[in-house]
This record gives structure tokens, sequence and C-alpha cells, in this order.
């Protein structure tokens, strides 16, 4: 299915994770959430991206059973978390950002106890796909002590498949994971998505929101500020850069350019403008035709732009 | 009731014992031998008998109990306090699993492996003594419920430990002073009044003194008292695990 198609389907549909005025502090009195609404559909794939101690790995506690919320509510496929947590939480995997694993267990054992603890039947065959989906089945009799940190990772991913989640939370899945491994993992993620699994992720990889997110969420102090469309975001915050490279130095601008708010970069030789992408008219036609009557030659140019980590960056500097 | 989950947290304790063999079953068997060779064989030899008993069958029910509570509190602590320890109890506590069916696979396969060593412990003690026993199911119930009731009392300890050394703190300053205190290895009638009265705050007493009464039909307090305790204090740590379930403590923050 097409993006455009598949998110107006999603958005259509009951979401699959309501999350509503959910607060949360510590006992020692640091509030990590703050009135939190947010509402995740059926079979995205939600970026949730925030600095340290924004609240990402809090919210996902909370929805997982793992923290207690201090108010609101939160419901994970009409289930509430806390009412009707048996339903709720047999929907949810969770791949935690720490590599906790049992040292002394294998690979196998690990992942059919997760299964276990779920309340499914024994189902050898799941196992088995999961772990060859993963690149572990040859490890599957190896002690768990003996795998290197990247496949440690897949095991707690292996770990939160092995009961069929409907809801997989991902908490910072690329953390000290090496480039193969990333793109192996994307590679599942997409395909857990095609086939119907809901995918939330956090993390601190901007470049992993842009490539794999339908919709990014972001959260700083506790609150969400911002959730879009990826796509949509970019739209809207993105900008634009046109670079003009001279044929000869400037010292200054000429007062007659002071309108476009150029930049004069690396020692007078580049001329930087910028522009926003949501803009009627962009203003380059105009801006040629100025340093052509300024007498401002250049012999080269390009465009690049923003990206969600320009936008990430920028958001939070509004708020700060 | 997630009976599936249980199986697993129990399974998953169990395999930790086969794992662990040495540590498990051949160390405390081995410990009790010798207390065998020390109390039954040299000490023993020069006392006859206590209340028409042999000395070294005398000590077979106080043996049993010892190491009963020592390892069910062991099995139970660390049961639950590794995962708490390595990070693990994330997905206990993500899993759709009740309080009671975590308690009921950590607890349960805790007992079974104290029950499994009292039954081993017996077997090697009769072969040091003649072993009688005259309520075998009396006997049986004391068992399983001492191994229950301790093995509810160390997981509580696993939940408040928030490092090794506490873990270790209240079984070897405050249950293994208590056990020897309590008429393991000698009849409370032995002692002087003040001392006898003192003794009967023990509540390790009335455990071993029931065990006791199961095997020689002689008891230090009466086995009704002894059946209450044993009660009282398995009705004690069932409500502060309740407690600690329904505040979080220690465990969701």
């Amino acid at each position: 299915m097409r993006p455009a198609r598949r998110s107006a389907t999603q958005a259509a549909m009951p979401p699959i994770i309501s999350v509503s005025n959910l607060s949360k502090t510590y006992s020692s009195g640091f509030q990590a959430l703050r009135n939190v609404n947010l509402q995740i559909r059926r079979g995205e794939i939600f970026a949730l991206l925030g600095p340290n101690g924004a609240g990402k790995t809090t919210l996902i506690g909370i929805i997982c059973g793992i923290v207690r919320p201090s108010a609101g509510t939160v419901s994970a496929d009409g289930h509430d978390i806390v009412r009707d947590f048996r339903a709720a939480r047999a929907k949810i995997g969770l791949v935690p950002q720490e590599l906790t694993t049992d040292a002394f267990e294998t690979v196998w054992a690990t992942v059919s106890f997760s299964r276990g603890l779920f309340g499914k039947a024994p189902n050898p065959a799941h196992i088995e796909k999961t772990l060859k989906t993963l690149s572990l089945w040859d490890k599957k009799d190896s002690r768990i002590m003996t795998l290197s940190g990247g496949m440690k990772r897949r095991v707690l991913i292996a770990k939160a498949l092995s009961h069929e989640p409907q809801i997989l939370f991902l908490d910072e899945p690329s953390a000290g994971v090496d480039v193969a491994l990333r793109q192996d993992m994307w590679r599942l993620v997409r395909t857990l998505r095609d086939s119907g699994v809901t995918v939330i992720l956090t993390t601190h990889y901007i470049e992993e929101a842009e490539e794999m997110a339908d919709r990014v969420g972001v959260i700083s102090r506790g609150e969400i500020i911002l959730v879009e469309e990826k796509s949509e975001l970019m739209r809207k915050l993105g900008r634009k850069q046109l670079t003009l490279q001279l044929q000869a130095p400037l010292d200054r601008l000429p007062p007659t350019l002071d309108a476009f708010r150029l930049e004069l970069a690396r020692g007078g030789t580049e001329l930087v403008y910028t522009y926003d992408t949501r803009g009627e008219r962009t203003g380059i036609t105009a801006l040629l035709r100025d340093l052509a009557a300024a007498g401002i030659r250049f012999k080269d140019l390009q465009t690049s732009q923003s990206s969600l980590e320009d936008i990430f960056v920028g958001l939070l500097r509004e708020r700060a | 009731m997630n009976i599936r989950a249980v199986r697993a947290i129990y399974g998953f304790e169990m395999a930790r014992t086969w794992r662990t063999l040495l540590q498990s079953i051949v160390a405390p068997v081995i410990s009790t031998s010798l207390y065998f060779v020390v109390f039954g064989a040299a000490i023993g030899s020069r006392i006859s008998t206590v209340e028409n008993v042999p000395y070294g069958a005398f000590i077979v029910p106080g043996l049993v109990m010892l190491s009963l509570l020592t390892q069910s509190i062991a099995n139970a602590s660390f049961g639950i306090y590794f995962p708490r320890f390595s990070g693990t109890i994330y997905e206990i506590l993500s899993a759709p699993v009740s309080p009671f069916e975590i308690v009921l696979g950590y607890v349960g396969a805790a007992a079974t492996k104290s029950i499994v060593l009292g039954a081993i412990i017996l077997l090697t003690a009769s072969l040091f003594v003649p072993l009688r026993i005259e309520h075998p199911v009396w006997m049986a119930l004391f068992l399983v419920l001492t191994a229950a009731t301790f093995s509810l009392f160390g997981f509580i300890i696993g939940l408040w430990a928030d490092g090794f050394e506490k873990l270790q703190l209240v079984p070897l300053l405050v249950v293994t002073p208590l056990t020897f205190l309590g008429g393991s290895f000698y009849s409370v009638d032995m002692l002087p009044p003040a001392w006898r009265t003192v003794t009967l705050f023990n509540p390790v007493l009335y455990l071993v003194s029931g065990f006791r009464w199961s095997f020689f039909g002689q008891a230090d307090v009466s086995v009704g008292a002894s059946v209450a305790m044993t009660l009282a204090f398995l009705g004690g740590c069932l409500a502060l695990v309740t407690w600690m379930f329904r505040t979080g403590y220690r465990l969701k923050s």
C-alpha cells in the first residue's frame, strides 16, 4: 500500500494505543510526564523523538506496565492497561533500551520462556521462524553470555516477538548496534508493519526516524510538543538552502540584497540563501535578478533541504 | 489464570537448580552430613538419649528444618532478586501475569527445591541413624507448609534487598541464629527455666517442635501451637507480599 493511502486508512481506524491526560511524578518529585495525550494509529511506525530525560522511556514504561502512572489513562487495543492489564499486555511486545538478558540461558530457552510468560502455547515453528529472521538460528543453543552486544539486541527483539504481539515497542533499538544490524532491523520493522504490527520506536538517531517512521512525535520535558506525519512535518518545517559559489569573494553584501537575509560563508566565496518551502514564492528568481543587477556573478550553485534532525533541534530550541 | 506463565517461571527457576546442582543440592547435603558427623557421632556419642530418642535421630528433624529454612529463603530471595539486579524483571512486569501468578511461580519453585532437598537430607540421615516417622502425613504437611512459608519469606527478602549484602543479612543474622536457638539440636526442657521462657518467643521453635513431633510423637510445644504459628507466619508473609505488589514496592517506580 502506498504511504499516503496507508496513512489515510490508519487515521480512519480507532487508535491502537490511546494515552489520555497521562502524568507521572516520581517519588523524588521529578515530573517525568505532564498531561500527555497521544494516539497511535493501528499499523503505523511511530517514532518518538526527544532528548535524554524527556520522558520517552517513562511513557513506554507506563504503557507496558513497568511504571505506575500518577494520573491519566492508557488503553491498548481498547483495553485499559490497569483494569484489563492481561488483555492489554498480551498485545504488546517490548524491546528495552538496556541489554538485559539472562546470561546463562540459551537463546532458544529464553525466547521460549518469553512466549510462555505471555500465556501462549509452545510453538517451536514460530520460534524457529523468528530466530531465522533475526539471523539467530545458528546461535539457538548458545548461552546468551557468549553472544556479542548486537546478537544480544537481536535476542531481545526475538523475545519481544515470541508471543506474536500486535504492538511492538522498540526503545532505542539502534543503541550500540552496527550498521549491518541496523539495516536488518529496519527491514524487520518494515516487514512487521506490513504484516499489521504497530511499531513505536524511540530513538536518538534521527535518520532512523526519517528512514522508517510514518509519523513522528516529539517529546520534551515530559510534554508532547508535536505529533505529525513525517512527510508533512518535513514539508511544513523543512527549509531549503541555496548556496551560490561566487566567482570573486565579497567583503560585504550590497544593501540592495538586505531583503534576502543572505549569509556570506567560506571567507566570502559563498552566498547562502535560506528559504521556506511553505512559501508560495521561494524568492530565488528575484534573488538571481538582483544579484545580476548588483554585478555579483557565481560559478556554481546547489540546494540542500533540512533534515529531520535540523527540524528536531529547531523545535527544541524554540521550546527552550 | 495464566497457567502457562506460572509454568514458564517455575520451569525457568527449576532449570536454574539443575544448572547449579552442586550449589543447590550437593552442598547442603554435604554440610548436613558434616552436622551428623560432628553432632551425631562426636558429641552424640556422649549423649545417650533425649526424651528417650537416640541423640543422632533426635537432631534429624532439626537438621532438616535448618536446611529447609535456609534453602527456602536463599532460593526464593535469589530467584526474584537476580532479575531485579540484572534488569530482566522488565519482562515479568510487562507480561500479562498477576502478582499471585508471579508469586506462585517463584515461590512454588523455591519450595519444590527445598522439599526435594529436605527429602534428600532425610534419606542421607537414614544412612547414619535408624529413623522412624510416627506421623508421615503430618511430617509431609509440616515439610510443605514450612517450605512454602519460608520461600514466601525469602521472596519478600528478595524484593526488599537492594544489594547482595542485604540478601544475606536476614538469613545469616536472623534465621540461622533463630534456628540454632530454636531447639534444633536440643530439647527446650534441657534449658534453664528463664531461657526456656525466652525460647518460647522464637518462632522457629514451633516449626522444629511440630516437625519433631511428626517423627517421634514428642514435642516441646503443642502441635496445635506449631501449626498455628506456621499459619500465622504464612498469613503475615502473604499480607506483606500483597502490600508490596499493591504499592509496587521496589518493583515499579
